[in-house]
């Protein structure tokens, strides 16, 4: 331990790697690289995940969507391919008994064209309850979303995205309590959301209360679709079974039927981009630590080359009083400090390159696809132990070979 | 200070085996400055390794300073020439990346001497062969007679009992081949016990005692007539 410390050690390691600089660096090349890929990939992953994180953050993840279609299957005295609807009162009676379930949001949507003074377009009108913004959060720009005022008395007002609005509006003109004519029945601006990157089911473009779609495009107690979030603590995807199971009663379809409702898990498709993303950092740990691995056997080779190489000098210290480990210690202290010197260097390049990126992705704004590339302290510091650790092991190899040397042959050595 | 008893030391050739010592006699005693004379493939390097404990005899009786040398670890051969024995090589044996300084102070690392009494120890004894103002070159920046005072520095620094000098002045002219043999006489004088290998005749004859060595035998051992010097 105390060579460590001593100031001599340091000393006489830093006159070997000083003496053949370009060797020095060469040596270090592999681990540099290997470090350096690493902290790179893994700040790239964490950016990915990072971004995905902020996109799909406000989107209720243990969530299902539920559909009808067709039967596939003829039961109770029912022909296959019948059209299944869902109704308001399926909604209620899946609240109320499954106990998993959190929120149960009946939504509906049209496709319609919209008119606002002079500009025009077609956009999905929704119909929608207030509970759709506590499932999925709405960055309002402007105004409000629908509130239980607007359902109870059917009032026609509209919430618009940030697409809509420009499309229809002039530039800066504030929106709020301006009129816009959907279907030939005007409505009045109540709010504008922010548009987000991610659109998990249907695109949204402008939501009215869903009392006033009912009867305004007379729907009746048909419900489009309804989404469907599982308290925290319960599995999506057994709820997503559970749903279909007390639709197909309440709807007279045969238990096996696949095809009479169709879903959507949102909870599913998050774990599997979680995995997926898992994965990535897995095979960059790994490509990272081949490469640093490769990299140390490159620094073991080129020591053992140079222990040859100075079979004399080793001949010389021996004859001079260098006891056996003094010499095994030094190698083995230029192994590592070899190691983790390119380690040290390959972070803060890799550090910089983050930075840079980072830099770069701010720049691009809401395009940007990495957020906060970084790596964490713990990953940088298990790094290091292990390019300390791989650094004694692999020095190990030319110290025993340079203390095989006899002095004698050493000093023989022309 | 140096004894040895019928040392015999062979070197496998092969099948074969190389007898190159056959059974020597030899007695320094502490303060002589001694020559061992012979040609080439005489057996005197082999001797001077047995001697310098970097190679072992096979049999027969060596005593250094009273101790008898026998299957000796590396460790303890290690300590045993940092103690009791200086080098003085034919070709230096520098470290060329150290400075002259440096390359003194070495032994006295190994020693375990700090590191500011090692530099100021190293740098009397580089002032004692005349290059103190040489202290900060490194040995490509020295002369031939330079870099082997750097050497002789280096032998005396842990105040050795023996100094071994392998063909000491075999890479320098005879200018300052007489220089560092006056520098080993110096070093005699002052007490300490002096072994030169040599082939020269010239430089044999500056010692007090010429030992003739030939196929692994001692030929002759004798004395040295000094003329003196008015």
């Amino acid at each position: 331990m105390k060579t460590i410390f001593d100031i001599d050690t340091w000393q006489e390691i830093y006159g070997v790697l000083r003496k053949n600089v370009m060797r020095t660096i060469i040596t270090i090349i592999g681990v540099m690289w290997g470090i350096y890929l690493l902290v790179t990939l893994l700040g790239a992953a964490k950016g990915f995940e990072n971004k995905f994180n902020k996109d799909i953050g406000d989107l209720a993840t243990n969530s299902v969507f539920v559909w009808g279609q067709s039967t596939g299957m003829a039961f109770g005295g029912f022909q296959e391919g019948r059209p299944m609807r869902l109704k308001l009162s399926d909604a209620q009676v899946i609240k109320e008994q499954i106990i998993e379930i959190e929120h149960v949001v009946p939504r509906n949507q049209n496709q319609k064209h919209v008119v606002r003074k002079f500009l025009d377009g077609d956009y999905s009108i929704s119909g929608d309850y207030p509970l759709l913004n506590e499932v999925t959060p709405k960055a309002l720009l402007y105004g409000r979303f629908i509130n239980g005022n607007d359902i109870d008395l059917s009032r026609k007002v509209a919430v618009i995205s940030q697409d809509v609005y420009e499309e229809l509006f002039e530039i800066d003109e504030y929106p709020i309590g301006e009129f816009i004519e959907i279907s030939k029945i005007n409505y009045k601006v109540v709010g504008v959301f922010k548009r987000t990157n991610m659109n998990m089911g249907p695109g949204d473009a402008i939501h009215i209360p869903f009392t006033t779609f009912q009867k305004v495009f007379n729907q009746g107690d048909n419900i489009g679709w309804m989404m469907i979030t599982g308290k925290p603590e319960f599995e999506i995807i057994q709820i997503e079974a559970d749903v279909k199971l007390l639709l197909k009663n309440l709807h007279n379809v045969h238990p096996d039927d696949g095809r009479a409702f169709g879903s959507f898990n949102l909870g599913e498709m998050f774990g599997q981009v979680t995995g997926f993303l898992t994965g990535m950092q897995f095979l960059t740990i790994f490509v990272g630590i081949s490469t640093l691995i490769a990299g140390i056997f490159a620094i073991g080779n080129i020591l053992l080359i140079t222990v040859k190489e100075r079979t004399k000098e080793i001949g010389i210290r021996r004859a001079l009083g260098a006891k056996p480990w003094e010499i095994q210690t030094q190698i083995i202290m230029e192994s590592v400090v070899l190691s983790l010197f390119a380690g040290i260097l390959g972070i803060i390049g890799g550090g910089f390159t983050l930075f840079l990126v980072n830099m770069g992705m701010k720049n691009m704004g809401d395009q940007a696809f990495l957020l906060n590339s970084s790596v964490d302290i713990t990953t940088i510091l298990l790094a290091l132990f292990t390019l300390v650790f791989l650094g004694t092991l692999i020095g190990l190899i030319p110290a025993t070979r340079a203390v095989k040397i006899k002095p004698i042959e050493a000093l023989r050595d022309e | 200070m140096i004894q040895i008893k019928n040392l015999h030391k062979s070197y496998p050739m092969g099948k074969d085996s190389l007898h190159v010592l056959k059974g020597l006699n030899l007695h320094i005693k502490e303060g002589e400055f001694v020559s061992i004379m012979g040609s080439s493939g005489s057996g005197k390097s082999t001797l001077l390794n047995i001697v310098g404990l970097l190679d072992e005899h096979d049999d027969g009786e060596y005593f250094l300073n009273g101790q008898m040398i026998e299957k000796l670890d590396e460790k303890k051969a290690a300590i045993l020439r940092n103690k009791f024995l200086g080098f003085v090589f034919q070709s230096f044996n520098l470290i060329s990346y150290k400075t002259a300084l440096e390359n003194v102070a070495l032994p006295l690392y190994y020693k375990g001497v700090g590191r500011k009494d090692r530099l100021k120890i190293a740098m009397d004894y580089l002032d004692k062969v005349g290059l103190k103002d040489w202290a900060n070159h490194l040995p490509n920046e020295l002369s031939g007679g330079q870099k082997q005072r750097v050497a002789i520095a280096r032998a005396l620094v842990t105040k050795p009992k023996v100094v071994l000098a392998d063909e000491p002045t075999g890479a320098l002219d005879s200018t300052t081949s007489d220089s560092v043999m006056e520098m080993l006489k110096e070093i005699n004088r002052e007490g300490m016990t002096v072994f030169v290998i040599t082939h020269e005749e010239e430089i044999a004859e500056q010692t007090d005692r010429i030992v003739r060595l030939k196929d692994g035998i001692i030929i002759s051992d004798e004395k040295v007539k000094h003329k003196i010097k008015a």
